[in-house]
């Protein structure tokens, strides 16, 4: 049983004009064996809240607290978080040409374990996490999300969630750009991880259609860098009608 | 014709890429002096076009009066039993067989002190086995000496020959690569000098008809390296890949030169050279002159220069130039581009628990594998990537590259 916890986090971004205050205070609790929803329009702050979780250099924390089972997480560098258990899937994976998915992997794999896979559990292991992401046996000798389309490099991040079977998932956007059997086929995915023990998730959304395979426990509408109301599943519901016009004032 | 330009799908990197139809380079670049006669080329004194990048300090007098006569060096070779490796008189007439004609001082100055002459042929028909490798094992820096390779491969021929230079020396040398009709050769010239070498060298490649020519420079070692490779095409067909991997640690000059004459039809030249530099007044220098005369109709050319600038105060200096002078051709282009570490790399590294100096060290070998699989001698892959992870533990403690563009200028 972890827990995840968030207390009034502010965050801003270095810009031309100086500092830009995003997050303005979120405060926001996910234990294991939840999933939790955060839904929001463009630009409200959801991948700042995704990043700054996982330390990207890009942001500021300026006030707040994030605790792993009581661990400060923001002293930790970003390799730190991801071994204590934290996982970000990045709604903009990453390219690096010249590493291979294969070797990429069984590094990650090494490093968040504290020691390097047994090599022929790893390749069987590796193989049907592929297989049931419908990733095609080729890509473990890619260059490591170099020329994937946006589909591929999304069902990509789940095969790492899988494989590297972290405390706490923060999927950010994972759902944006997926065809509708993509889709399924990264849901399918993420709910075998929620089914595999005790794992908490965070899922990130500007859409509720994901949340017809993905269901929540409780859903937070993030708006303007901050939690703006929370329910549970039926306040998505209410979203898929109304959109975001009763918290920023025009359709988003 | 079509115009092909630079594909960089890189973060962080300063970009500089044109195709074909660009303005016109007044030719200077290809105004040099070409003679045997050592005084015909004045001494030069660093504000000259070709030596305006060269710390001339560092020279040891190569490029002025030094005596090249030290013999402080030790030749081994380790070649394929169908190749022949011969030490020769400079009389031989495979001397100058590649139409190569000294155009600059130490290049003249090397042809006209070098007493002998290495010859390596690859007999027609003979496909090698084995790569055949010459180490020359410098013994002291103190004396300067001159040298001369030709390899010829000939008719139909297939073979791999590196040249590995290491230990002390001040070293300047010519080396002519003369393919015929149909061979395919690869050339890999390694210099894995100690910290006190200098070495002025030039390679020249003339390209026989329907020929396949892979030459790379690789530079990890030495105070000063500075190498220039001219190619031109005996016959049309010919198949030219140039590459070039270099890794500058700090206070190491490494210069490289190309200069690719397209002066015959439907022949083909890529071009391919990596850098990284780390540390203090660490400087690289990359010139990529590519000529197409009025007679190269249906050719096609490229080239390529990447520089990774790992820590601040390294200076990565890259000029393409392209004149074309005949608009029936299929293709040109060039691009360079010199950018500091990815910091998103290195963060979605990180972010899947990735210490930092792993993940850099993924980064930077995965630059350098591209390039090393383009070679394509496996015998000395290993031994490359080797080389790259000692550089990168050597750069380990050095604080990486701050958010400001590095210190590089690209132009043309
Ligand atoms: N460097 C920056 N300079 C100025 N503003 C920035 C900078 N980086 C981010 N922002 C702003 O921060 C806000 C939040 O961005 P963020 O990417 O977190 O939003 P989001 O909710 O994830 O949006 P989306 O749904 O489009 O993914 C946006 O208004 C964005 O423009
Ligand atoms: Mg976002």
């Amino acid at each position: 049983m972890s827990t995840l916890e968030i207390r009034g986090l502010h965050v801003s971004v270095e810009t031309e004009a100086g500092p830009k205050e995003i997050l303005r205070g979120v405060d926001l609790t996910v234990r294991s064996g939840q999933t939790h929803a955060i839904m929001g329009p463009n630009g409200s702050g959801k991948s700042t809240l995704a990043y700054s979780l996982a330390g990207h250099p890009k942001y500021t924390v300026t006030s707040g607290e994030v605790l792993l089972d009581g661990e400060d997480v923001l002293a930790m560098t970003v390799d730190e978080r991801a071994r204590a258990g934290l996982f970000l899937a990045m709604q903009y994976p990453v390219e690096v040409p010249g590493v291979s998915v294969s070797n990429f992997l069984r590094t990650a794999k090494t490093a968040v374990d504290g020691g390097a896979p047994k090599l022929r559990t790893w390749v069987k292991d590796v193989k049907e996490a592929m297989d049931k992401l419908a990733i095609a046996d080729d890509f473990a000798e890619r260059d490591l999300n170099t020329g994937f389309s946006g589909g591929e490099k999304k069902r990509h991040e789940i095969l790492q969630l899988e494989l590297l079977n972290p405390k706490f998932a923060v999927l950010d956007e994972t759902d944006s750009g997926l065809d509708i059997d993509a889709l399924r086929v990264v849901s399918d995915g993420v709910n075998r991880f929620s089914a595999s023990g005790d794992k908490g998730v965070l899922l990130i959304t500007h859409y509720t259609r994901i949340l017809r395979y993905i269901k929540p426990d409780f859903v937070h509408v993030f708006v303007a860098g901050r939690v703006a109301e929370e329910g549970g599943p039926e306040l998505a519901e209410k979203l898929e009608e109304k959109g975001y016009v009763d918290y920023v004032g025009t359709p988003a | 014709m079509t115009t092909d330009t630079a594909q960089q799908a890189q973060h962080g990197l300063t970009e500089h890429s044109h195709g074909a139809g660009a303005p016109d380079h007044g030719g200077s670049a290809f105004d040099t002096v070409a003679s045997f006669d050592v005084d015909a080329h004045v001494v030069p004194r660093g504000r000259e076009e070709e030596w305006r990048f060269t710390p001339m300090a560092r020279l040891r007098g190569l490029h002025d009066d030094a005596p090249l006569d030290g013999h402080d060096y030790e030749v081994s070779v380790d070649a394929d039993p169908q190749v022949v490796v011969e030490t020769v008189e400079a009389t031989d007439a495979r001397r100058g067989s590649s139409g190569y004609v000294p155009n600059d001082r130490p290049s003249a100055r090397a042809w006209a002190e070098a007493d002998k002459v290495l010859a390596i042929t690859v007999p027609a028909d003979v496909v090698a086995e084995k790569p055949t490798i010459v180490r020359l094992q410098g013994l002291s820096a103190e004396k300067a000496a001159a040298g001369h390779v030709v390899i010829t491969a000939e008719r139909f021929s297939q073979s791999v020959v590196v040249l590995e230079h290491e230990g002390s020396a001040a070293f300047a040398d010519n080396v002519e690569i003369v393919t015929h009709d149909g061979a395919r050769l690869i050339v890999v010239s390694l210099q894995d000098w100690a910290d006190d070498s200098v070495h002025l060298s030039h390679h020249h490649i003339s390209v026989g008809r329907d020929a396949v020519v892979k030459h790379a420079v690789v530079s990890f070692g030495g105070d000063l390296v500075r190498t220039s490779v001219t190619l031109d095409y005996a016959a049309p067909g010919g198949d030219a890949e140039l590459l070039g991997l270099y890794f500058a640690d700090s206070g190491q000059h490494l210069e490289k030169r190309l200069f690719v004459d397209h002066n015959q039809p439907h022949c083909r030249s890529n071009v391919l050279y990596k850098g990284a530099l780390q540390g203090r007044k660490a400087h690289t220098v990359w010139i990529g002159n590519v000529l197409i005369r009025p007679a190269a109709e249906g050719i096609s050319t490229y080239e390529l220069n990447r520089n990774l600038v790992l820590t601040d105060g390294a200076r990565a200096d890259s000029v393409p130039n392209l004149e074309i002078e005949t608009g029936e051709i299929e293709g040109a282009g060039h691009a360079s581009a010199t950018g500091r570490f990815d910091d998103e790399q290195l963060f979605y590294l990180m972010a899947r628990g990735i210490p930092a100096d792993e993940a850099r060290r993924l980064v930077v070998r995965g630059f350098f594998t591209e390039l090393i699989n383009k070679i394509g001698v496996p015998e000395i892959a290993e031994r490359l990537t080797a080389t790259v992870e000692r550089e990168l533990a050597i750069g380990e403690g050095l604080p990486a590259a701050s958010a400001t563009p590095p210190t590089a200028t690209v132009e043309h």
